[in-house]
């Protein structure tokens, strides 16, 4: 944080925000943050809003340090982050929509989340009623002899979330790609406020139905941190153990799903079964064959009995010996390689830029896992590899995926080993004060981060950011240049989340 | 009386294509699904299905011309007068007198030329999109055909379906190079033209992949019914016309009688089912290819049925 403050030396620093520093700065000092953003010498983590105050999360790759710079007492509108730095811009749409500040400088005023179907403007801000007409949205043009427009969604024929894709296309070959998400906006941090913990870790389990403990776990770091709280050794380990089994279990489901959007239903057939093996562990083990609500603050709810460890040993036993076959199907598959290999590429450029997180930025060259960057226990005495690769295709974030698999059965397997015994869950006092509290957490994904201000045990402002704000605008960067049939292959490949963006 | 009989084998031949369609398509989909070690569905729900299908409503968007509706009828009946001339069980059947195998071809691609029209008619962006690699996978497919029928006609001297299976039958056909490409070349034809994969796949659910699914996504009820079955008799017609050229074993003329119709039968039978299966092991081991490689695919067909036809040509023998 010292070098925040060099860069925003007007700033002062907020006492009960943990564990990383947040300082509350002028609009000078905001601004020259920006331009570290901008400068490339920092990468953005999140950008979230109040009434009249906006925050901005920022990581510093040279020295792996996570800062929070803010701007309090504002009057409607703040300088905006994405005139200088692109990735920040679906960010402080959505930010418009949500709390009505307005960024001064933004080049699109359209809305993002808002689609004029909300009963009120602002949820988060001063709550206005809505005017009657929902405006129509203007997709970006993109002009040139014979081009034509494909709109595909947000209804879609397989069962898959709601989400608006505007194809330009000449021919076969895509020109721009255009998203229109917010479709399943569900209001959870409108509905987060004022909730007591045990409700808010409902709503931040529900988040994204496929990284539920990631979210958990991230929301009950951060509480944990507000409160300064400490857990019981064994459930930091318990912890650990349900984020690398549900690593594992969507590390699995993606590898079949995206082979089978080639057509190749033989991977899915036998992925998907595995993926249902460790689901079934999963459950026996904790009692939720996702381990949904199983993390809370102050530790876990669900203990792993002798039982549950010999089935996740058996569990490890079996995807060892059935998944190098299937590794071996996928690489020696030429008809199904001739698809993947080059196919969606994203460049490491775009990557490092947007702070792509998980698999998306891995496959791109960006060495950044937060178990590796900023280690939280038990990952500071785990033993594994953080697989990097600079292809940038779906084939590269395929192989991410299966050396993820590969690090996960291993890790899956010390953690069982060095299961620490004791109690699992510490109370939660309330001691009425106001803290601020922040966690980022490696899920599936990528990165998690989760920010809340705590009153007493009531969630005052509790801020949630899946890693697919910062991909979603990338696979509109990959699809340029293939063709429309190569599109669902490559967003099956950055396969993010639309409930977790929407919130 | 001969006329009678020959009437009554030609009706059964019609009602059995039609019957035996969904069957086929039901075992193929049954096949594929024990590939993948699923349970899949019964071989008879592509029945079920077209049943459904029939009984329920069939919405249609307002802006669509009489063509939308007249289309699935039109495909439907062209496919099957095509697939009722094939020897299946029986050669020299009455109206397949007046059809050869060119006129086959012919009515398939006025199937197929109604299909994409509707695909279009409707207006919207996948309709369109289907019908233009529709169209590109036809013009690739049907030269390709042709020079096929043309290298089985040199060797058979005629392009009769009948004649030619009578020929194959016979002792003089003996070993030939041509034959062995044309079959080759004649099963690249029946995968694109049947929108198998690799070129597409009937069970995608992905809009912007599909070829034949996006040019009818816009159908429902019966006339989704007409066109779906009018695919199972097109599967079954490709099979159908391989088997009666390549292996015509037991489809006997007229001459043999009642009990030769029954053996012919059983073997036709059996020889759906092997060509069904391995159907169901080629799609389960293949990805889908890329839309632009489709070309090189069937170009590959047109290289090996102008190789059969020329081959010919060098030598009499081969």
């Amino acid at each position: 944080m010292p070098a925040l403050i060099a860069i925003a030396p007007e700033s002062r620093l907020v006492g009960h925000h943990r564990p990383w520093p947040r300082a509350v700065a002028n609009a000078a000092g905001w601004i020259a943050v920006t331009e570290t953003l901008a400068d490339r010498q920092r990468t953005l983590l999140g950008l979230w809003g109040e009434a009249d105050a906006v925050h901005m999360a920022v990581f510093d790759e040279a020295d792996g340090t996570v800062g929070v710079i803010s701007l309090e007492g504002l009057e409607g509108n703040y300088p905006s982050v994405a005139r200088r730095h692109p990735p920040a811009l679906r960010l402080e749409r959505a930010l418009r929509d949500l709390t009505g500040l307005e960024p001064q400088g933004l080049p699109d005023s359209r809305p993002w989340l808002d689609h004029g179907r909300w009963t009120l403007r602002f949820p988060l801000g001063e709550k206005a009623i809505r005017p009657a007409e929902a405006v129509p949205y203007k997709f970006l043009p993109a002009e040139g002899e014979s081009l034509h427009r494909i709109p595909v969604g947000p209804v879609h024929a397989g069962i898959i979330e709601p989400g608006h894709f505007r194809f330009t296309a000449n021919g076969e070959t895509v020109v721009r790609l255009e998203e229109r998400l917010g479709y399943v906006h569900k209001g959870i941090e409108g509905l987060m406020t004022g909730a007591d913990l045990g409700r808010a870790l409902q709503l931040a389990g529900r988040t994204s139905g496929d990284s539920t403990v990631a979210y958990a776990y991230a929301f009950s770091r951060a509480a944990e941190a507000a409160l300064g709280l400490d857990i019981p050794p064994r459930a930091v380990w318990l912890r650990a153990l349900m984020a690398e089994l549900e690593r594992l279990a969507n590390h699995l489901g993606d590898i079949g799903a995206i082979c089978n959007d080639a057509a190749f239903s033989l991977m899915l057939a036998h992925c998907g079964a595995l993926r249902e093996r460790v689901l079934r562990a999963a459950d026996a083990a904790f009692g939720h064959r996702l381990m949904r609500d199983r993390i809370v603050p102050g530790g876990v709810v669900a203990d792993l009995d002798e039982a549950g460890a010999a089935g996740l040993r058996t569990l490890l036993a079996e995807i060892r010996r059935k998944f190098p076959a299937l590794v071996d199907l996928y690489d020696n598959t030429a008809s199904l390689q001739d698809r993947m290999v080059g196919t969606g590429i994203l460049v490491p450029d775009l990557a490092r830029l947007y702070g792509a997180g998980g698999y998306v930025g891995r496959a791109s060259g960006r060495a950044f896992d937060v178990r590796r960057a900023l280690p939280y226990p038990p990952y500071d005495v785990l033993r594994f590899d953080v697989p990097i690769l600079d292809q940038g295709d779906v084939n590269a974030r395929i192989w991410i995926r299966i050396r993820e698999v590969e690090q996960g059965l291993s890790l899956i397997e010390q953690i069982l080993d060095q299961l620490p015994p004791g109690p699992t869950r510490h109370d939660v006092a309330d001691n009425g004060e106001v803290r601020e509290g922040m966690a980022v957490v490696e899920g599936f994904r990528g990165d998690i981060l989760v920010w809340l201000r705590l009153a007493g045990n009531r969630v005052d402002r509790c801020h949630l950011r899946d890693p697919s704000w910062f991909q979603w605008p990338l696979l509109e960067a990959a699809i340029e240049g293939n063709i429309v049939a190569d599109f669902p292959l490559c967003n099956k490949s950055f396969n993010c989340s639309y409930s977790g963006h929407d919130l | 009386m001969v006329l009678i009989r020959d009437l009554l084998v030609q009706v059964v031949q019609m009602a059995l294509v039609v019957a035996l369609a969904p069957l086929l398509t039901g075992f193929v989909r049954k096949a594929k699904a024990r590939l993948l070690r699923r349970r899949g569905a019964s071989v008879i729900q592509p029945y079920r299905d077209l049943s459904r299908l029939l009984r329920k409503e069939a919405v249609v968007a307002e802006n669509v011309s009489w063509l939308f509706r007249m289309a699935p009828y039109l495909i439907f009946a062209a496919t099957w007068v095509a697939a009722a001339v094939i020897p299946t069980f029986a050669t020299g059947l009455i109206f397949s007198w007046t059809v050869d195998l060119i006129a086959i071809i012919g009515l398939l691609g006025s199937a197929r030329f109604f299909l994409a029209l509707a695909g279009m008619d409707v207006g919207t962006s996948f309709g369109g999109i289907g019908s233009s690699r529709e169209m590109l996978i036809a013009t690739l497919a049907e030269p390709a055909m042709l020079l096929i029928i043309f290298a089985v006609a040199l060797i058979a001297g005629s392009t009769q379906l009948s004649t030619i299976a009578a020929f194959m039958t016979s002792p003089q056909v003996g070993l030939r190079v041509s034959l062995a490409v044309a079959l080759i070349a004649i099963i690249m034809v029946a995968i694109a033209e049947n929108a198998r994969i690799p070129i597409d796949n009937p069970a995608t659910h992905l809009e912007l992949t599909m070829v034949h699914e996006a040019m009818v996504l816009e159908y429902s009820g019966r006339h989704l019914a007409m066109i779906e079955l009018a695919a199972m008799l097109k599967l079954l017609l490709y099979l159908s016309m391989i088997v009666c050229i390549f292996v015509p074993w037991n489809i006997k003329g007229p001459e043999a009688g009642y009990p030769a119709y029954l053996v012919g039968f059983a073997s036709y039978v059996v020889k759906l089912a092997v060509g069904g299966a391995m159907l169901a092991l080629f799609e389960t081991a293949t990805a889908k290819m890329r839309v632009f490689r489709v070309p090189q695919f069937l170009g590959a067909a047109l290289m090996l049925g102008l190789l059969a036809t020329l081959l010919r040509f060098v030598s009499r023998s081969l």
